[in-house]
């Protein structure tokens, strides 16, 4: 769990198995990251970039981006400078894959300020958005090549990551099933990329032609999800919706199947019931209730003021103004205290499989701002417990309560010719007359990443058909009647 | 055949529209455009037949449907019907002497934020925030009122916000390039150059029109020290109708050479 202050420590909770955490941070080498002269933290994504067998550990900042080496479970080494890192990037997202196929993990990095900028040491006060929905003025993106040697090679220009507008969340998921992951980016201020991976080779983008990338919105999250049991990526990106002020409605991009070079999606948000959220941030998709149909959890809330009164205003007299005038923070009034967007609850909506999602959302409006939701099964109860991050809030971890009448199946993937993380693992499950897809992450949400662990609800069911995993290798596995209420540790097949 | 210049402003709102949605994919798209004129144009055939019998001004119609396009902000279709049926039933509803009182879209955009603000937002912060289009915007939108007679309305308009922003700006104590700020976007410069010179909704006069837009400016400077986000609309949905009834009452004072006591025939339209 990363913080964002200055002079804030960050925290690795070791799960005690009894219902406790206890903070190791500290003792592994990984707290004291957030200064003044190296930036502070925007998130961590775990990778085995090695294939050692131990989850490393990347820490990304508004600053200066640190790789850390799991050292067999016994602490960190930071080797970013021995990877080849750079020195700088304001980042707000990462998203560990394996984009070339080579058994090696590579390394997506989304800038949203640009990299020159230090916020700590301005030199000037044209730092913000030359535009609230066209702007591409913000930090470029990187990927990392992994060199397979500890080292890693930056190629984002080379195949093809241009852009400079101010990415918020990526996430990756092979949407045209090729079998290489392609990538999503979702950008603050603008439009969104949707770029196919070309065998490894090269990246295209094709938001447009695909359909997600036609309306300039406030892009934050990124999360590939099955919400129709099709076996097929849907994309659930979230916005800005502020009654009667900026009504951008998140997207639920569902594959439209519309003949054309590229996949092409339509936007059922609305339809489906998950379009307003509020302000929000974080999304997950995962069964919450174990009925066989993925649900999702949104966080909310930009800034919960000292005040209830709100910055909107002033945000709408400069935002719709000439570039000149909104690029250059001086010309932003001070927030004093006030609140924009903020005092917003979470929303759980559940899916009731026959293509809507229903709000359960209950409890008071929370008066903390909603950053980063990720699922885990924290108990191993064969349960999705939620743990939700907030800004100049709490992390909060919501025990999750199931009907034992609904059965569940889980998979821990090792690769061994893929990356060992089997990251991007593909696993297809048939039940019940349906099926489901889901991945294994390495990284998405905004700011997160799930467990490894594929989990499925069951529903009712008494068993399991079969499901077929593709490793990342292209190896495809097939096992038939597994049994249910399990978790399945495989390991690939040499 | 003879070029009826009414149709100089809807030409120029369409290409607007049209270079907007081009360069910057602006608009909510195709089929909101498609329902907003529309439902405009529908309403306006329907009411003005069983109302008036007369023929229908299809013109008109088509430039509140098209302005609620262009200034309704909103992820579903539905406000974009429902404002071009609004905006068009104001012009029949709400009537004073056989005279609609509001700007149909300035009605429209009003009613809509009143009606249903967790599903609109007007236009803020499209187009790029760039130069070009505000200058092709200013340029075409100026000559287009030149050539009818209105310039002097948004004139008098812009230069009485700059004042209000510089006395807002002493209020604030905000920078008065950040009280300035809107007017350099697209939403201002339709509202001053297409909706403020509606001559359907202004008053005759020359100077009387002048006088009208300094005190819209007034009051959008009033509700803007209240906070109110799109204070200039509602700014007009005041001032707009009260200048018309000065107007009409003065009118049928200076004709009967006395205060007309006769009672005003309410929502009747003609």
């Amino acid at each position: 769990m990363t913080n964002s202050a200055v002079g804030s420590h960050n925290a690795l909770y070791r799960n005690r198995r009894d219902g406790t955490f206890e903070d190791v941070a500290a003792s592994l080498g990984v707290a004291d990251v957030n200064h003044r002269a190296t930036g502070v933290s925007m998130g961590a994504v775990w990778g085995d970039y090695d294939n050692d067998g131990y989850e490393d550990l990347f820490l990304y900042k508004w600053g200066r981006p640190e790789l850390f080496h799991n050292d067999r479970g016994r602490g960190f080494t930071r080797v970013t400078e021995r990877a080849h890192l750079p020195a700088w990037i304001n980042a707000n997202t990462a998203v560990w894959f394996d984009y070339d196929g080579d058994g090696w993990l590579d390394l997506f990095v989304g800038g949203y300020y640009p990299a020159e900028l230090d916020l700590w040491n301005l030199a000037h006060t044209r730092i913000m958005p030359e535009s609230f929905e066209y702007a591409r003025n913000g930090g470029r993106n990187y990927l990392f090549r992994n060199g397979g040697d500890g080292t890693f090679e930056e190629v984002g220009e080379a195949v093809g990551l241009t852009t400079t507008r101010w990415t918020l969340a990526a996430a990756t998921a092979d949407v045209d099933r090729d079998g290489d992951p392609d990538l999503f980016v979702a950008n603050d201020f603008g439009i969104n990329e949707l770029y196919l991976n070309e065998g490894g080779r090269r990246f295209r983008e094709v938001g447009r032609a695909a359909n997600v990338a036609r309306t300039p919105k406030s892009g934050m999250n990124a999360s590939f999800g099955d919400v129709l049991n099709r076996g097929e990526w849907a994309l659930y990106v979230t916005n800005i919706s502020e009654p009667g002020v900026l009504i951008h409605g998140n997207d639920l991009w569902v594959p439209a199947h519309d003949s054309g070079e590229v996949p092409s999606y339509r936007n059922l948000a609305g339809a489906m019931g998950v379009e307003l959220a509020g302000f929000a941030f974080g999304a997950q998709f995962g069964d919450l209730n174990n009925d066989g149909w993925l649900d999702l959890f949104v966080t909310n809330g930009f800034v919960s003021g000292e005040t209830r009164d709100s910055y909107w205003y002033d945000y709408s007299m400069v935002a719709g103004g000439h570039r000149n005038i909104i690029a250059d923070a001086r010309n932003w009034p001070a927030m004093r205290g006030r609140s924009l967007s903020g005092y917003q609850e979470d929303r759980v909506w559940l899916n009731d499989g026959a293509g809507r999602f229903r709000d359960v959302t209950v409890g008071a409006v929370n008066p903390h701002d909603g950053r980063a939701v990720a699922f885990a099964d924290l108990w191993n109860r064969g349960v999705l417990d939620v743990v939700v991050a907030y800004q100049r809030g709490p992390l909060l971890v919501y025990k999750n309560t199931v009907t034992p009448k609904h059965g569940w199946i889980a998979f821990a993937l090792e690769g061994t010719r893929s990356n060992r993380s089997a990251i991007g693992a593909e696993i297809r499950l048939y039940w019940a007359g349906m099926e489901q897809v889901q991945q294994v992450e390495g990284g998405n949400g905004f700011a997160a990443q799930n467990q490894r662990r594929a989990h499925f609800g069951l529903g009712q069911a008494a068993q399991v058909d079969s499901v077929v995993i593709r490793w990342p290798s292209g190896a495809v596995q097939t096992i038939a009647s597994p049994a249910i209420n399990t978790l399945h540790a495989l390991v690939e097949p040499e | 055949m003879r070029y009826d210049r009414r149709l100089t402003a809807p030409l120029l709102i369409s290409l607007i529209l049209i270079g907007a949605h081009w360069s910057y994919g602006a608009l909510r798209g195709y089929e909101a455009i498609a329902l907003a004129v529309l439902s405009a144009t529908a309403t306006e055939f329907v009411l003005r037949r069983l109302l008036t019998g007369q023929q229908y001004q299809l013109a008109s119609a088509y430039i509140s449907g098209i302005s609620i396009a262009i200034l309704v902000r909103s992820p579903v279709l539905w406000p974009y019907a429902l404002g071009g049926v609004l905006s068009i039933m104001s012009k029949y509803v709400l009537r004073v002497k056989g005279r609609h009182l509001w700007n149909p879209s300035n009605f429209g955009i009003c009613a809509l934020l009143f009606l249903a603000p967790f599903a609109v937002a007007p236009l803020s912060v499209q187009w790029g925030n760039d130069l070009w289009p505000m200058l092709v915007i200013w340029v075409v939108g100026l000559n287009a009122i030149w050539l009818v007679k209105r310039a002097h309305i948004t004139g008098a308009y812009v230069a009485s916000f700059f004042l209000f922003a510089f006395v807002r700006s002493l209020i604030t104590g905000s920078a008065f390039v950040t009280e300035v700020a809107p007017i350099t976007g697209p939403m201002y410069q339709l509202f001053a150059l297409f909706m403020i010179t509606d001559p359907k909704t202004t008053v005759s006069s020359r100077w009387g029109a002048v006088a009208v837009v300094c005190l819209v400016a007034f009051v959008e400077m009033l509700l803007r020290l209240a906070e109110v986000i799109y204070a200039p609309f509602y700014a007009l949905f005041l001032v707009g109708p009260v200048a018309l009834l000065v107007e009409m009452w003065w009118a049928s004072r200076v004709k009967a050479g006395q205060p007309d006591t006769r009672a005003a025939p309410l929502l009747t339209p003609r």
